[in-house]
């Protein structure tokens, strides 16, 4: 019974197991769905999915799945609120706001003119809704909310289902979408994605009472208390973050800037230094990038040993001869090229990886972003709770 | 036996069948959801509609899986044997009887809530796998082993703090508490305020559903806190009109400090409604 949804689960990327698909059954077979498509859905959603990351794949496997058995659906209605916005503003912002999939569905609705007047429509409704938003929409642009300040859910397009709740089944919501696993994450995320990143040690002064050794003492002295004291424990991992700043990484300063925050109050041994685009002879103290903040980067191959985990954020986006020719670098002359320092870099430090904030779809339309990818032997993760997951897992191996 | 939500909170309808499943098939039941969508509050309920005791088990950083069965009090039974006491002779008068043990040796099967389990150690959930699946674990001091009478209807709450490991998860029902719509949140204030005003709560409803959609908000307000700002808008007597009264100026609804728990958020809001009132 419904083996080939199953499978198609797995497919999907939803981790079902056996023995999950077997208490499906076994729920079936006590009749706890009734007979109703709705509450069968809930049944197996409980008993398949078990994190809410996969809520929305498997809403969409749902829905492929069960095609046959739900009506299409509904058009969206075709009353364009007559607001004039100019075309090509929209479309930029389209372009940021939606995501692949739900460009798809677009193209499903009727192609691009029909998702610039639905757009353009929700825009009006978004205006109606947040008084002056005219303002509000204008300025987001250049505003600090430019980057991020619109939630796609405002924009979004698969809203247009709960207005036609009625007609519309659960599963075609899709409203755990936000829920996914590369949605944007926050400081707290982070810490958490960061804390995979421990190894407990115990170092310095013993000033912790140790009971277990404490007692084993006390009974080989027969009875009379012997007090042991050990160190307390500590995360002893050492982090050297090397961050990129300026030019291409303004846009994800804000996401940096989390990164950086959420890392400091992590790790207890944390070194952070900067560079543009690309490490060469120089690493800064300081993101404003003085000269007098400068060091050179052999000084801190020297100073920080391998013992130390190295991760480079940066969107690794650069012209070619920046990385690869000599006296590339765009701040200064450097002797070697990027690609030497980077080699160098990544001989002294063998757990390294790099965290691009740039989504990892688009990476290889970038070519020093291939390269770099390359000479990281693949160690490039996406800035997303399982980006950062999986570097945290790999630098730990 | 089944549960449909009690005179004092909503359930939706997934909600239902995720817990009638797990009851029926005497499965643990994993809770999750952004904060104050009232995950520890379902387990209170789900015991008040089936008339069934309940035992809470609220873990913390420090818990231990073994703090859920028994602990041996060693350092008790030392301070007795130092004043001859007779009953130090019993190991078993310093067994302490953790929550899992009560909840295994109630003569009803009873509701045990195990709240916030993603605080714990990673490995605590790991550690309880055995038990909660045979419900049953054995007292290593007084070589006895402890079974669950009746088993007990088990719920899991998490804030996502960490990953579950996946031996756990798969034991479980898993439910993911969605934000409630419109809908749904009307249905809850009536339970908990009836006969408050309707036009002040559909005002209030409006604001509250706007300030959520903020883009850029650090944290939104929860249902439990769009509750406590009724209650104070119900105590400061404020009117819907106040509310209404959505012109430039007064942007920021009263009371706000309610909602917003983030003085970035307050800043955040303060300098839209700023824009907003140049425009």
């Amino acid at each position: 019974m419904f083996l080939a949804f199953f499978l198609a689960l797995r497919a999907a990327g939803v981790k079902a197991s056996l023995r999950e698909f077997l208490t499906l059954q076994e729920a079936m077979r006590q009749g706890l769905a009734g007979f109703d498509a709705e509450h069968f859905y809930y049944l197996a959603r409980a008993t398949l999915v078990k994190d809410e990351r996969f809520l929305d794949k498997f809403d969409a496997v749902f829905a492929e799945h069960f095609k046959g058995v739900l009506q299409p659906r509904p058009e969206a209605p075709d009353e364009v609120a007559p607001q004039e916005l100019p075309r090509e503003w929209l479309e930029k912002l389209a372009e940021r706001l939606l995501s692949d999939e739900e460009k798809a569905q677009i193209e499903a609705l009727g192609g691009f003119e029909k998702l610039m007047e639905t757009l353009r429509q929700r825009l009006a409704e978004q205006q109606g809704r947040h008084q002056g938003g005219n303002k509000w929409i204008g300025t987001a642009g250049t505003s600090p909310f430019g980057a991020h300040g619109y939630n796609p859910e405002g924009v979004r397009i698969g809203q247009q289902g709960s207005r036609h709740k009625s007609a519309v089944k659960v599963w075609d919501k899709r409203e755990f979408r936000n829920l996914a696993g590369d949605a944007e994450l926050g400081t707290r995320n982070m810490k958490i994605a960061l804390r995979r990143l421990r190894r407990f040690a115990r170092e310095g002064a013993a000033e912790e009472l140790d009971l277990a050794g404490t007692i084993r003492s006390t009974a080989r002295n027969a009875g009379y208390l012997d007090l042991q004291m050990v160190p307390e424990r500590h995360n002893a991992v050492k982090l050297l973050l090397l961050l990129d700043i300026g030019g291409s990484m303004d846009e994800h300063v804000h996401l940096c800037e989390q990164l950086f925050t959420a890392a400091s109050s992590e790790f207890k041994h944390l070194k952070h230094l900067y560079f543009h685009n690309c490490p060469y002879e120089m690493l800064w103290k300081d993101a404003r990038m003085h000269a007098a903040d400068a060091i050179p980067t052999l000084d801190v191959l020297h100073t920080y040993d391998h013992t130390w985990k190295l991760v480079f954020v940066g969107d690794a986006a650069m012209s070619p001869y920046e990385l690869i020719s000599p006296g590339g670098a765009i701040s200064s002359w450097s002797q070697e090229s990027g690609k030497t320092w980077l080699t160098r870099i990544l001989h002294t430090y063998p757990k390294a990886a790099w965290i691009n904030p740039v989504p990892e779809n688009l990476w290889q339309h970038t070519q020093t972003t291939r390269l770099i990818a390359e000479l990281m032997e693949r160690r490039m993760y996406g800035l997303t709770l399982e980006g950062l997951d999986q570097a945290m897992r790999r630098l730990m191996q | 036996m089944r549960f449909e939500g009690t005179d004092s909170f909503v359930a939706t309808e997934d909600l239902k069948v995720a817990v009638n499943a797990a009851v029926a098939l005497e499965r643990p039941l994993l809770i999750k959801g952004e904060p104050g969508t009232g995950k520890t509050v379902l387990a209170q309920e789900i015991a008040k509609a089936l008339h069934k005791p309940l035992i809470s088990w609220h873990v913390k950083s420090t818990t231990k899986a073994q703090q859920g069965l028994y602990e041996y009090d060693a350092v008790s039974r030392l301070r007795d044997s130092q004043l001859g006491d007779a009953r130090v002779h019993d190991i078993a008068n310093y067994i302490i009887r953790g929550k899992l043990w009560d909840a295994f040796a109630a003569e009803a099967a009873p509701v045990l809530l195990i709240d916030e389990i993603d605080k714990a150690d990673i490995e605590f959930p790991n550690d309880l796998l055995l038990e909660l699946d045979r419900m049953e674990f054995f007292v290593y001091e007084t070589r006895q082993t402890v079974r669950a009478k009746q088993r007990p209807i088990i719920v899991i709450t998490s804030n996502n703090e960490k990953e579950l490991p996946d031996a756990f998860l798969r034991r479980c029902f898993f439910h993911y508490i969605k934000f409630p719509d419109r809908e749904t949140m009307q249905r809850i204030v009536d339970v908990h305020y009836p006969g408050i005003s309707r036009l002040l709560l559909n005002e209030a409803l409006t604001s509250f559903f706007e300030l959520r959609e903020l883009p850029g908000l650090k944290k939104r307000p929860s249902t439990s806190e769009f509750l406590d700002w009724l209650k104070l808008l119900l105590a400061e007597e404020i009117g819907p009109e106040l509310l209404r009264e959505r012109n430039a100026a007064k942007l920021i609804p009263p009371l706000h400090g309610a909602l917003l728990k983030n003085e970035q958020d307050v800043h955040l809001f303060e300098r839209i409604a700023f824009m907003a009132r140049r425009g």
